[in-house]
C-alpha cells in the first residue's frame, strides 16, 4: 500500500501520466485508489496533434493497469520520507 | 475504485460522477468509444448507452452507430468526461460517411502495410 499512500500524498498536484500506449497526458491529480487508477482534472494531452479526439477532455479516469509511468513534480518527493517509509513496509509493516 | 457515498464522490475514482454523462472511452486496441455512461463496478467494466465508435483517419472521421455495449474492464485504458460546452473535434477536421471513412482506414492500412514490406526489404542495408 505504499505507493497508494505516496500518490494520496501528492492529490492535488501537477502530474504527467504516461501510458503504455504512448499518450501522455498531464493534469492535476484528483484521485487514486488501491489499483492505482488514476483520476486527473484540467487534462492536456502532451502531443495534442496526435491525439485529437482527446481535444474536449477535461476530466479522465485512467486504468491503473495502463500507467507506465507517473512524472511527479520535482519538488514531489520527500526522499527520506519514503526511505523509512520503505522500509518499515518491508519490514512488514 | 469503490462505491461510496456522494459526500466523497467527487474525491475518489469512482466512476460514479461520470454516470449518465457523455463520455469517450479509449481502448487498449486503440479504438474510440463515445456514448452515455449507464453503469461500471470497481473493475472498469461499463456499460454505454448510445454507444458509438469514433474512426478517425487523418483529418477525417466519421462515429459509427453501435448501440448499447457492455465494455470488459480489461480493455478500457482511458474514461473522458466530455465536456458538452467545447467543439469536440479541431475544426479542421471533417466529417465524413462510413463507406468514405472505412476507404480511407483501408488506404492506410495498405499504406503502412506497404512501408513495412520496404522496410523488410531494407533491413540488410542496417540503415538505424
Amino acid at each position: 500500500m505504499l505507493f497508494f499512500s505516496y500518490f494520496k500524498e501528492i492529490v492535488g498536484r501537477e502530474v504527467v501520466v504516461e501510458l503504455k500506449n504512448d499518450l501522455a497526458i498531464r493534469g492535476t491529480l484528483r484521485s487514486v485508489d488501491q489499483y492505482l487508477n488514476i483520476k486527473l482534472e484540467n487534462t492536456r494531452v502532451v502531443d495534442q496533434d496526435k491525439y485529437p479526439h482527446m481535444l474536449s477532455v477535461r476530466n479522465c479516469f485512467i486504468r491503473g493497469s495502463v500507467v507506465r509511468y507517473v512524472q511527479l513534480p520535482p519538488d514531489g518527493v520527500d526522499v527520506e520520507l519514503l526511505h523509512d517509509a520503505t522500509r518499515r513496509e518491508a519490514r512488514g509493516g | 475504485m469503490s462505491w461510496v457515498g456522494p459526500e466523497d464522490l467527487y474525491l475518489s475514482t469512482s466512476l460514479a460522477s461520470y454516470l449518465d454523462r457523455k463520455i469517450l472511452v479509449l481502448l487498449r486496441d486503440g479504438r474510440k468509444l463515445l456514448g452515455t455512461l449507464c453503469s461500471f463496478d470497481q473493475f472498469a467494466n461499463a456499460v454505454l448507452e448510445g454507444a458509438c465508435e469514433r474512426v478517425i483517419v487523418g483529418d477525417l472521421y466519421c462515429d459509427i452507430p453501435l448501440g448499447l455495449y457492455v465494455i470488459r474492464g480489461e480493455n478500457v485504458v482511458l474514461i473522458g468526461e466530455l465536456d458538452s460546452e467545447k467543439e469536440d473535434l479541431p475544426p479542421h477536421m471533417s466529417r465524413v460517411s462510413v463507406a468514405e471513412i472505412r476507404k480511407a482506414q483501408k488506404a492506410e492500412r495498405e499504406a503502412s502495410d506497404l512501408k513495412g514490406l520496404i522496410r523488410k526489404r531494407m533491413e540488410f542495408l542496417d540503415m538505424d
